[in-house]
């Protein structure tokens, strides 16, 4: 692990089209996005609506549909689709021999 | 051992006076695709420059590696994939040795040392060893019989396997194990393919395309498991089979191994090189020492490793001019992939990351089994996944690779290159209204244009006007797109919008959808979506829960629910607050419960610091603020005291509600507890288009509130009076008369047919009253009242689906999934930097 990126876990603990949660103490928890063509992506787990725990929403494409009200969210963004406006903090995410990377940078700042 | 040129040094040779005499030595090693292209290009930049030498760990000239899946296949022989044979290596007096790996490099003394003990200095040294077959550390893995399919050898023991018959089983569905499979199932193996993805070839294709591609492979004949994982290889002086996580045993004579390949990198990195996934290299595929250069796929530039020829040519174009002190540089590759498995057309390219204002463009075409679909951002393609028609995949790729602005061919571009330049024709009105009149529109039905348009003027102006019209677009509704068209042409603004889709992403209705399920017997998400032309990759927050919902009722006991498709209070099993915590509301059957289901609770709320309990006004207790980590542990106290899920989350069976009726109530008729119990022992667990209340009162007083339920039963003395269609909410709707029933018996038999009548007719998220307010109480009460054949059948498909629907999700996810609830890492800021 290299001091810029965060070892999280395999790929294939994140199950397609789905997420997982990585807490951050004393910060803001971290949801990190499997997609169907199997890309991965990262947020801040919160709605930019009313704070929804986007980890539980249904992913479809490169978006997912927050749990609380359906607003959409890109999950390449950060941000609310269609009628809807908002952002959420993206985390810079990546894979490296089917282990995942967050970036450390992003992840304190959430936690700031 | 094999030895060309033997013996010449590079001394000025006869005929060729102007040679230095003292050359450079550039020693390859690896002879395989990279090593020896590199030296072509070397050659046409200046053959007199470097003396050659190369060692090849294999007994053979240079061959094409990728054709050796024909090879396999008895499509080709192996002299038909030689790229070059011993005579260019004569011409080029190139030393070729063969069959002796280098095993150690002294950069210090620039010496080589091979297996057989030869030993030879070098001026410039290229590392070409291409990749090893990475093998899955199970028991058994060095059993003869596995085999991996990286070169002739492996082909060879391949062959040599398949002449006896029997069956064969290919771990990894990739790339290379599917052409493995191919070849094996053409030499009259029978094949499995076990691979560990929920996709074929999940890092090349979306869903979409690995379902096709699966579908393909199994009508011929093999056997794909995808999401297997491999346990053990069975057999004690050979392979005899494999065992799979879950306990499968696949007998099996070989086991290819294919899982995947790791950059070959042992020599480089004993050598003191600098050496990542792959050897680093800079542009000019020098590594970190400057005498020594790589090529192929055992380097890694940028960070980037690639396992595909297309980077090795570009590599080596820079390779070589750098050798010439040329230097150009390498600026990394863009890479495609087709499968080489004869009939089966499959197409990839870029990357599907989508992004900023990235968009999805896709074609589905189920008759001529056809999908496409391109990803394009900022106006540029970033992605293509093609199957069943590829043609236009290197003109995609094209467009992809030199990032050209394509918003002007936008609309057109799906339908490919040929239908994108037709100039004239970029309008796809223009395109249709251009067609003939005998143009067929509709290919299952054979309906032609002029045939549309007649039924459009006699009349028809929505798509389900023409669907009844004229039959076009009414089966497989492929040419959807194509009828609209014409009704756009033909009728302009006066085209009236069909029936709601299902959503943004099909042009089906939900009762479409769900016919089409059944009558084509079709069995999962993907398949749904490509035979009925769905124009996203996978669905939407809307259909996914719908299909998932439609196919877990058609196929009770054979559907493998989705879970990525359920909403999240269906998949966590509880419901979600507004602080993201959740409640748990466990069963009380009937509303009646016990000290030992009392004290659970109140242990639980105490132990997991619920802020609130609180009595529900479905008659039993919901714990509140339950943290989403905790939600296994709490099932699993409450599954102590026998409790199971209370379903307060779904889209499924709620509560049934009793009073205490004619065992205590001084007005009860019958013993509405007891039949309320036993309704709710028959239906909880089913999950339904909406949630399903049911209530049961002892007498007319009706302190149950049965008529404002999805099925009410009201006792009276002579029997039961049974209504449907009511809720509470926003609407109030009181039930409609249903009919009444004598016994009990009865009144359980007639509540398990509406409720199969309801999972199986009405929409999904249609509650029972705004369905019967849609078919008419008369078209129910004909269903369930008035038919006692179709009421029985009804009831047994209800009682043939709860077989398999009445485990405890609660116990199954404790047992099996908990990891769902986890975190998967915990980060702390001041730990982690200590
Ligand atoms: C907990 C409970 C309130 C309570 O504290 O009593 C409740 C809570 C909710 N109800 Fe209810 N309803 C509860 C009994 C009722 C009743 C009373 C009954 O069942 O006799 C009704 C009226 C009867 C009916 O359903 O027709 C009722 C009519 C609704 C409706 C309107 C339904 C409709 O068809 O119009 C909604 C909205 C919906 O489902 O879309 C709703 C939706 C909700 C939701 C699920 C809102 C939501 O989407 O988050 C609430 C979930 C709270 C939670 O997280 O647990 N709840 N809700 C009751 C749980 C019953 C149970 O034990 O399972
Ligand atoms: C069955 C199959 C099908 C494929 N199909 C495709 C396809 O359709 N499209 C595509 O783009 N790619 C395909 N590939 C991948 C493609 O073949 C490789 O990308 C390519 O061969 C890599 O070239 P290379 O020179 O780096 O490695 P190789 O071609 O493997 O050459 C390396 C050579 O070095 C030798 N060697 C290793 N160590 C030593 C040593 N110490 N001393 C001496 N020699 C050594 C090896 O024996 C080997 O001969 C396929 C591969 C396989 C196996
Ligand atoms: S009445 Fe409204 S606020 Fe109360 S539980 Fe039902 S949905 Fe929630
Ligand atoms: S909190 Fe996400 S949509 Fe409302």
């Amino acid at each position: 692990m290299t001091a810029d990126w965060l070892d999280i876990g395999w790929l294939e603990q994140i199950p397609v089209r789905g997420s997982r949660t990585v807490p951050v103490a004393g910060g803001e928890e971290i949801a990190v996005f499997r997609t169907g063509d199997n890309q991965v992506f990262a947020l801040v787990n919160r709605c930019p609506h009313k704070g929804g725990p986007l980890s539980q929403g249904i992913v479809h494409g490169h978006s997912v549909a927050c749990p609380l009200h359906n607003w959409n969210i890109a999950l390449a963004t950060g941000s609310a689709q269609g009628e809807d406006k908002g952002c959420t903090p993206v985390v810079p995410v990546k894979v490296s021999g089917g282990r995942v990377l967050i970036c450390r940078a992003s992840t304190l700042k959430a936690a700031a | 051992m094999e030895l060309i040129g033997e013996g010449w040094t590079g001394e000025a040779a006869e005929g060729a006076p102007d040679v230095p005499v003292r050359r450079e030595h550039l020693v390859v090693v690896g002879n395989g695709m990279a090593g020896c292209r590199a030296v072509e290009e070397l050659l046409a930049r200046d053959p007199l420059r470097y003396r050659v030498t190369i060692f090849g760990a294999e007994p053979h000239v240079n061959y094409n590696r990728i054709m050796l899946s024909p090879v396999l296949a008895g499509e080709k022989t192996f002299d038909e994939i030689v790229i070059n044979g011993h005579d260019w290596y004569r011409d080029n007096r190139i030393e070729l040795i063969s069959s002796d790996p280098i095993v150690a490099i002294d950069r210090e003394a620039r010496i080589v040392a091979s297996r057989s003990g030869r030993t030879l200095g070098y001026d410039k040294l290229l590392i070409a060893t291409g990749s090893d077959p990475f093998i899955i550390p199970v028991p058994g893995k060095d059993l003869p019989g596995v085999i991996s399919f990286r070169d002739m050898s492996d082909v060879d023991a391949m062959l040599a396997a398949a002449g006896k018959g029997g069956d064969a089983v290919v771990i990894g569905g990739g790339l290379l194990g599917l052409e493995a499979a191919h070849g094996l199932s053409l030499r009259g193996m029978k094949v499995t393919v076990i691979h560990l993805m929920p996709t074929l070839m999940e890092r090349q294709l979306d869903e979409a395309a690995g379902w096709l591609l699966k579908s393909a492979l199994e009508a011929r004949g093999q056997t794909i498991l995808t999401g297997a994982d491999t346990a053990e290889i069975l057999g004690t002086d050979a392979v005899e089979g494999v065992r799979l996580k879950d306990g499968t045993v696949i007998p099996a004579s070989i086991v290819v191994m294919a899982v995947g390949i790791r950059p070959s990198t042992a020599l480089a990195r004993a050598a003191g090189l600098a050496v990542g996934r792959g050897i680093q290299v800079d542009d000019h595929m020098v590594t970190s020492d400057a005498n020594v250069l790589a090529v192929g796929e055992c380097v890694e530039h940028a960070g980037l490793v690639y396992g595909l020829v297309a980077p090795l040519w570009e590599m080596c174009r820079a390779l070589a001019d750098g050798l010439v002190d040329k230097h150009s540089g390498y600026r990394g590759s863009v890479t495609s992939t087709k499968l080489k498995v004869s009939g089966i057309d499959v197409f990839s390219a870029g990357d599907f990351s989508g992004g900023d204002g990235a968009e999805d463009i896709v074609l589905r075409d189920a008759s001529r089994g056809v999908y496409k679909r391109l990803v394009v951002r900022n106006d540029r393609i970033v992605g293509a996944v093609l199957y069943g028609d590829t043609g236009d995949g290197s003109w995609y790729f094209d467009l992809l690779r030199k990032q050209e602005d394509v918003s002007q061919l936008r609309e057109m571009l799906i339908f490919g290159q040929a239908f994108a330049s037709g100039g004239g024709q970029a309008d796809p009105k223009a395109a249709v209204a251009a067609l003939s009149g005998d143009a067929e529109i509709c290919g299952c039905n054979g309906v032609s244009k002029g045939q549309v348009v007649a039924c459009i003027d006699k009349g028809a102006c929505s798509l389900d006007a023409v669907r009844a019209g004229c039959k076009a677009s009414a089966s497989c509704g492929s040419c959807t797109g194509l009828v609209e068209t014409l009704l756009a042409v033909t009728l302009g603004d006066a085209v009236q919008a069909g029936p709601k889709t299902m959503c943004k992403c099909t042009s089906f209705g939900h009762d479409d959808v769900r016919r089409e399920i059944v009558a084509q017997g079709m069995r999962s998400i993907p398949e749904v979506m490509q035979m009925l032309h769905w124009s996203t990759p996978d669905g939407c927050s809307s259909c996914r829960p719908a299909l998932n919902y439609y196919l877990l009722c058609a196929l009770p006991g054979d559907y493998k629910d989705d879970q990525q498709s359920r909403f999240v209070n269906e998949r966590m099993h509880a419901n979600i607050q507004k602080d993201g915590t959740y409640s748990v509301v466990p069963r009380m059957w009937g509303g009646i419960t016990s000290p030992r289901e009392l004290r659970a609770i109140a242990d639980v709320v105490e132990k997991f610091e619920a802020p609130m309990v609180k009595v529900t006004g479905g008659q039993r207790l919901d714990i509140f603020g339950i943290k989403k980590e905790d939600l296994p542990a709490v099932w699993a106290d409450l599954n102590a005291a026998g409790m199971v899920s209370g379903h307060a989350y779904g889209k499924s069976l709620r509560t049934v509600k009793t009073c205490v009726g004619s065992e205590w109530c001084r007005f009860g008729t019958q013993d509405s507890t007891g039949l309320g119990v036993q309704i709710e022992r028959m239906t909880w667990g089913s999950w339904m288009p909406h949630k399903f209340k049911i209530a049961v009162s002892g007498c007319p007083r009706n302190c149950a509130e049965a008529t404002i339920k999805d099925f009410g039963v009201v006792c009276v003395d002579s029997g039961y009076e049974l209504s449907v269609g009511g809720n509470g909410g926003i609407k109030v709707r009181a039930t409609d008369f249903l009919c009444k029933v004598a016994t009990e018996a009865e009144a359980m038999h007639y509540c398990a047919a509406f409720v199969q009548l309801y999972r199986e007719e009405a929409r999904y998220l249609e509650r029972t009253a705004p369905w019967i307010e849609r078919v008419g109480v008369d078209y129910i009460k004909a269903r369930i009242a008035d038919d006692a054949e179709g009421r029985d059948a009804l009831a047994a498909r209800f009682l043939f689906s709860q077989s398999f629907s009445q485990e405890d999700p609660w116990a199954e996810r404790v047992a099996d999934d908990a990891r769902q609830h986890a975190h998967m890492a915990e980060f702390r800021p001041e730990g982690a930097m200590a």
